[in-house]
């Protein structure tokens, strides 16, 4: 207990930290992944072996690799200047994190968004069609609300991993929840229990959200 | 093509559809060539900058690191396997002794970051060689994701199976290793190959806490000197053996899919539970 209450100004701008990149990373692979979706379901060839290259491309690399590419490859480009970039040289590891996780996770969204429209038969479409249902209206009233029931409870799932994920960018200069722990060690505390309480607090976290996405799971399966 | 979304184009809609591929083909274009300008620019293609891979030392070094991380993924993954198994019958367990002991782990480890977890036996309790430390999380976390997908499969399978067993006259023991497991392993085999996926890629981690893994040395080579400090050229390098190996694996995935579904002993399960395990293997 004194480990966490002695160093509550490491726990609180860590944690806050985590959930800030939790938080843009979050929207970010959303939008993104919803676009690579579109694409994998596009009428368009070209369009659908852009966005699977994407897929195959980002989901067999390891996001510490992705993470590693952005902190210490991608200046080297200089395609941006990492000085302003971010305002200073730690602005830059966040804002680098923050692509990371967002180019990373958005590739399980994409794949998540598209399994999700593929569960909804032709024949709903098609049905609706018939009925002279316009596409909006079809759309809005037949095919996502069928889709959403596919889709959310897996992206729960998706967006856990991201949460657990930012913890990465501890071996990448950006101080968050997974950096706790080394900066506890400078102060000479002890880091087991540092570790724990920040295990501790994972848990509290994640537990709610699991519990949340089955129960999600288990009303919609029957209703499907 | 027909799909929920898209009808099936009638003549302008062909035509608007060709020209969104040339737009396609145009922005794609785009991409590649500002990639290669930037490389150009900041002297990516520079002879120099590519010599690392010609050293022998370099060459065998690299492999060796590639070994480190294969080392790691073959430990992982069969410790993370039994773990799971243990684990998975312990979840099914009639006992609530052994039953719910058995899912707070599961769901703890499943519930840490796997770097805290390594942190964990590194920092916190020092086990040593990073290998175990690695090796530990990573069969802690991805066996608890695979006690979970195994727990899934046995549940998922119709229960006329189980109680046929039981009509036999077969006991607890015997119908889960003669009736249930066989058919909830064959029917999760995408699930826990696509989880091997995340474990191998998982071994990265090790980059954190100094595990001289593929990383950690594209790391070293990169900052070298004498080669122009070719970090990008190696990270591509890096990326291009993680991204080969975990195709590997993903095409024995598919392929024993392919076999499976020839193959008429597979039951078809009613929902597939297992989809969003897999799509939540991150």
């Amino acid at each position: 207990m004194d480990v966490l209450l002695d160093n509550l100004d490491l726990y609180g701008p860590g944690f806050l930290n985590t959930v800030e990149l939790f938080l843009i990373s979050a929207v970010g692979s959303l939008v993104l992944g919803t676009i690579l979706a579109m694409l994998r379901v596009a009428p368009v060839p070209v369009m659908r072996a852009m966005g699977a290259a994407y897929v195959t491309i980002v989901r067999n690399t390891p996001l510490t690799l992705v993470f590693f590419f952005f902190a210490f490859a991608f200046p080297l480009l200089k395609i941006v200047d990492a000085e302003t970039f971010g305002g200073s040289a730690s602005g830059y590891y966040f804002t680098a994190a923050l692509a990371a996780l967002i180019l990373y996770t958005a590739a399980f969204v994409c794949e998540v968004v598209r399994s999700g429209i593929n569960t909804v038969p032709v024949g709903q479409a098609e049905a609706s069609r018939a009925l002279g249902l316009t596409f909006g209206q079809m759309l809005a009233s037949v095919v996502l609300p069928q889709a959403t029931r596919a889709v959310v409870p897996p992206m729960m799932s998706t967006m856990i991993a991201l949460l657990k994920n930012t913890t990465i960018a501890a071996g990448f200069s950006v101080f968050q929840a997974g950096s706790i722990s080394a900066n506890l060690a400078e102060r000479g505390e002890n880091q087991l229990i540092g570790l724990l309480w920040v295990a501790a607090f994972f848990v509290v976290l994640v537990i709610p959200m699991t519990l949340l996405q089955r129960s999600l799971e288990k009303r919609w399966s029957i209703a499907r | 093509m027909s799909s929920v979304l898209f009808d099936v184009p009638g003549p302008r809609a062909r035509l608007r559809h060709r020209l969104y591929a040339v737009l396609g083909v145009a922005v794609l274009v785009a991409l590649i060539a500002f990639v290669v300008y930037r490389f150009a620019e900041s002297g990516q293609f520079d002879s120099q900058k590519w010599t690392w891979i010609q050293y022998e030392k370099v060459q065998i070094d690299l492999l060796d690191a590639l070994l480190n991380t294969i080392k790691a993924f073959a430990a992982g993954a069969v410790l993370a396997l039994l773990f799971g198994a243990i684990f998975a019958a312990g979840q099914l367990s009639d006992h609530k002794v052994i039953r719910v002991p058995s899912m707070v782990v599961v769901e703890l480890f499943r519930a840490v970051p796997l770097v805290v977890l390594i942190f964990v036996f590194h920092y916190g309790v020092s086990l040593g060689a990073p290998f175990y430390s690695v090796v530990l999380g990573l069969t802690l976390y991805n066996g608890s994701v695979l006690a979970e997908v195994f727990r899934a499969g046995v549940l998922s399978l119709p229960r006329g199976q189980s109680e046929a067993a039981y009509a036999v006259g077969m006991r607890k023991t015997q119908v889960m290793n003669y009736v249930l497991l066989p058919q909830a392993v064959r029917a999760m085999l995408p699930a826990i190959i696509s989880q091997l996926v995340v474990l191998l890629k998982d071994t990265a981690l090790g980059f954190l806490i100094t595990y001289e893994e593929l990383l950690r040395y594209a790391r070293y080579v990169g900052s070298i000197f004498e080669f122009g400090r070719p970090l990008v050229p190696v990270t591509i390098v890096v990326a291009a053996m993680y991204i080969a190996m975990c195709l590997l694996l993903t095409w024995l995935a598919t392929y024993l899919e392919k076999r499976n579904r020839r193959d008429k002993k597979v039951i078809e399960l009613a929902q597939k539970p297992a989809e969003d395990v897999v799509a939540a293997a991150v």
